[in-house]
């Protein structure tokens, strides 16, 4: 679109160092969470293998090394 | 910091029911297949009446339990994927040069499946059960894991080399620079990276073939629905308030045309 005035994007956060801070807490928090889904073989979920059991057509199905 | 947090929260939601279509996907195309190697895995192991004792005696969950876990396992990775590409998202969306946030979230959404899925489906596809060495697992993860990074690294060095043309130059020579980039990392990553060959010589080729299909699908839904759901619920602001951050009067509306909202 040929627009004369461009419009503002809604959200364009400046970049400091507390939002990377944030973003780093956030990131780790969901690589963990990636862990548990993708990796975990019960030694960080204490579930001993149930949820690796459990999740284990999803882990083969979105391409994760699995056994 | 509500512009940080208001961007995740939508990133988060967007992957869950991203990841809960990517699930059901997965649910209809990759079952089958997946039931279909595990009779073969099953036929292996029961020639062996050892082996199937052991086999038995670890079963913690069954088959209906896994189906179930599909949709546990695709809804959490989707929510976490989600909110990684929401974070990348406030991180760089003043990097990306275009004044229309849906566009930039569906740019971020292509180049995570680029990046994190389909360079690293070249070299390390998936497999089905009764596929793959277990003595192995820990090299292949750590593999898989590494040509994600440098997969990232590569739609990275592509978008580089994009701009380290002048924009004067024309489209082309820049679209040249960009895959040149890109295909640069990867294809030194592919080389660099350990090859596994663990397909047992037995296995149908026709459902190994139609299980990766089914893998590939089911990334190619969920990064799909993610970048399109983020991209949508980015452009639905909350009607009394609005989490800008450098506040002004005007708003630009809803994104334009390409990802209008599905539904109501």
């Amino acid at each position: 679109m040929s627009n004369p005035v461009p419009a503002r994007p809604l959200a364009q956060p400046v970049v400091t160092a507390r939002l990377l801070w944030t973003a780093l807490a956030v990131v780790a928090v969901l690589a963990l969470l990636t862990y548990l889904v993708a990796f975990d073989q019960g030694a960080v979920s204490r579930s001993g293998m149930y949820l690796h059991e459990l999740m284990h057509d999803g882990r083969h199905l979105l391409g994760v090394p699995c056994h | 910091m509500p512009t940080f947090l208001s961007v995740l929260l939508r990133g988060l939601l967007a992957g869950l029911v991203a990841g809960l279509i990517a699930g059901t996907f997965a649910y209809l195309v990759g079952e089958p297949r997946i039931d279909a190697a595990i009779a073969i895995e099953e036929q292996a192991t029961h020639s062996v009446p050892e082996a199937e004792a052991d086999h038995h005696a670890e079963e913690l969950v069954g088959r209906d339990g896994q189906r179930a876990g599909l949709f546990l396992a695709t809804g959490l990775f989707g929510a976490a994927m989600g909110g990684l590409l929401a974070t990348g998202y406030v991180l760089l969306r003043r990097r990306l040069r275009t004044s229309d946030d849906g566009r930039a979230a569906l740019l971020l959404a292509g180049a995570a499946l680029l990046g994190a899925v389909v360079v690293p489906f070249g070299k390390y596809p998936a497999n089905p059960p009764a596929v793959g060495n277990p003595d192995t697992i820990d090299q292949r993860t750590g593999s898989y894991l590494l040509l994600v990074l440098l997969g990232l690294v590569a739609v990275w060095a592509g978008a580089l080399a994009h701009r380290s043309v002048s924009p004067h130059a024309s489209s082309a020579l820049r679209a040249v620079a960009a895959v040149g980039g890109f295909l640069l990392v990867t294809v030194v990553a592919y080389t660099v990276l350990p090859s596994f060959a663990e397909v047992p010589d037995d296995f149908p080729a026709t459902l190994l073939w139609e299980f990766r299909l089914a893998s590939l699908g089911t990334q190619v839904v969920l990064w799909t629905g993610i970048g399109l759901l983020f991209a949508v619920l980015l452009g639905r602001r909350g009607r009394d308030r609005r989490p800008s951050v450098d506040g002004g009067p005007e708003r630009s509306g809803t994104p334009d045309g390409a990802e209008a909202p599905a539904g109501r």
